[in-house]
């Protein structure tokens, strides 16, 4: 009994340890990532490249779901707003939800199901067919030629991204509000003009959208990088990523809200 | 001002390669080398020397050290104890900056090529000359041009990764490990998974390739036959260590028990047919029976 308890204990203390261990690891490698970051900018084609990989290639599920979630806020704003006589003020519902909450944080999320998952698998089947070490041994390093381009381009791309999802949101709610539902046109955008803060509102919502992409491009490249080079391994390193990355987005949103929106 | 950047850059290249190519040291020589990996050794009192202008083989099972000791003379893992040195230098004194210079004269071929799978075969090729010179375009051009014609593929530059065979991709990869004309290429299991007609093709190819650039080779690898008529010295590894050397005449009329059975590819011998278990008897019947 005693030393089924002291083995239980041992293995929970050595699961803690150990994801502490790769914790620290992934901080290093961050900051080897960020040191090494200087080709990405001086040959700046290369994360040009990933941009596009990344980015634009992310567009049509960024679009599309940020019409759709626009949409259904536009329903449920409505039937909400209208209990209460207020059905005007479906502008300011559909922007702010938009641009201090859902636009960060569910384009983060579909980036890092699309995007972090592909960074993910590309790095990990490199270092499985060895390519990553034909580098070394060509006298380039990795992580400034393949990781940090990589994670700089998922840093750049996820503000774009989430501010396209934002305003196909905005269009969307639009659609449904004022064209469907037959809101008044004027109210709609006149209230959302005079409620939407840049400061408070838009610029919080970049500062949130530029964590996640650092948040989202960090664990992507870290997990290829530190996959097993098998098959499995870059399964196992692609569904983490996916995982981490949504959770960490989650918890990282609100602890951003809590400091940003105090009282607001 | 250009100009006198380009001579001086062009003296400094020449210091660097005169006195490498009229030493009479060995380009790489490892000494009393160990390495322990988990706290499980791995190699144990290697000592090898590969000459100037020589092929060399190691050879042995899988599992017993070669890729190991490739890996180290490349300066990808770090020895416990003893040392590897190339061109008089000691690897593991090296910093990354001084690491990536060494490298810069090594050449690497991996064992499924390790093409860049994004790139065209011609951007493969180029990929180190555009990474660490200045040259201009049109000449990285012709540069590539000359490399794929040594390996035959000259006819197959704008094809990608994905649409050549497993003896092109070997090709283009000896193309791309050739490109800034190494004092040393490393050739880790050259010959596997091919057809004895490019295995053949791959063979002489080291074999000309080394002559004619005037550097050294070694080639990891399991293919006896192949590669005892393309190299001038042997060693033999089992279990960590270096269990016999000579040269390829001497290999082949050797009497030692593992080399015989490893070149005469007997299925029993010091190396056991069967993986290490209970007695057969017991293990079919049950110890009560044994």
């Amino acid at each position: 009994m005693l030393d089924s308890a002291i083995s239980a204990l041992r293995g929970l203390g050595t699961r803690v340890t150990s994801r502490i261990w790769r914790l620290g690891f992934a901080s290093r490698f961050l900051l080897a990532t960020l040191l090494y970051s200087g080709t990405s900018f001086r040959r700046f084609f290369l994360t040009i490249r990933e941009i596009y990989f990344t980015g634009v290639l992310s567009l049509i599920i960024i679009l599309v779901s940020g019409l759709f979630v626009g949409m259904v806020l536009g329903l449920q704003g409505y039937d909400t707003l209208q209990r209460y006589g207020s059905s005007e003020a479906l502008g300011i519902l559909v922007a702010l939800s938009l641009v201090r909450e859902l636009g960060p944080v569910v384009s983060a999320l579909l980036f890092a199901s699309r995007a972090g998952s592909a960074i993910t698998a590309e790095i990990g089947l490199m270092k499985a067919t060895e390519q990553l070490s034909a580098m070394e041994m060509m006298a380039v390093n990795p992580i400034a030629r393949v990781v940090a381009p990589r994670f700089w381009a998922g840093v750049i791309s996820m503000p774009l991204l989430a501010a396209l999802f934002s305003a196909m949101g905005i269009f969307g709610g639009y659609l449904v509000g004022v064209q469907l539902i037959g809101v008044d046109e004027g109210s709609f955008w006149s209230q959302m003009q005079a409620s939407v803060d840049f400061r408070e509102d838009i610029v919080n919502g970049v500062i949130k959208s530029v964590v996640f992409g650092i948040i989202v491009s960090w664990i992507a490249v870290f997990e290829g990088y530190d996959s097993e080079p098998t098959a499995e391994g870059v399964s196992g390193a692609t569904t983490r990523t996916v995982v981490t990355s949504s959770l960490a987005i989650l918890a990282a949103d609100f602890i951003l809200t809590a400091f940003m929106f105090r009282g607001a | 001002m250009a100009g006198t950047g380009g001579s001086d850059r062009m003296h400094a290249f020449a210091k660097q390669r005169i006195p490498s190519l009229v030493s009479n040291e060995p380009l790489v020589k490892i000494s009393d080398l160990n390495f322990t990996y988990d706290r499980r050794p791995i190699l144990t009192g290697i000592n090898m020397t590969i000459p100037r202008g020589k092929v060399v083989a190691i050879m042995g099972q899988s599992g017993c050290g070669k890729t190991t000791t490739l890996r180290l003379i490349g300066g990808q893992l770090k020895p416990s104890q003893g040392e590897v040195r190339f061109d008089g230098q000691a690897m593991h004194e090296l910093d990354t900056d001084g690491l990536y210079a060494v490298r810069r004269r090594m050449g690497m071929l991996f064992q499924f090529g390790a093409l860049f799978t994004d790139i065209s075969v011609f951007d493969n090729v180029a990929f180190q000359m555009r990474e660490h010179t200045n040259l201009p375009e049109n000449m990285i051009r012709d540069l590539v041009l000359l490399k794929l014609n040594a390996v035959g593929l000259r006819g197959a530059q704008n094809l990608m990764p994905s649409e050549l065979s497993g003896g092109m991709a070997r090709r283009v990869a000896l193309a791309r490990a050739i490109a800034l004309d190494p004092l040393l290429m490393m050739y880790d299991e050259p010959f596997t998974g091919l057809d004895p007609i490019t295995m053949g093709i791959i063979g002489q190819l080291i074999r000309k390739l080394n002559d004619a650039l005037g550097g050294s080779s070694i080639i990891v690898t399991h293919d006896v036959q192949e590669s005892l008529q393309i190299v001038d010295y042997v060693y033999f590894m089992a279990d960590g260590k270096v269990v016999a050397e000579g040269t390829p005449d001497e290999i082949r009329a050797s009497d030692k028990a593992y080399v015989h059975q490893f070149v005469w590819g007997e299925m029993d011998g010091p190396v056991p047919f069967q993986y290490p278990s209970a007695p057969y008897r017991e293990q079919i019947y049950g110890a009560a029976h044994a």
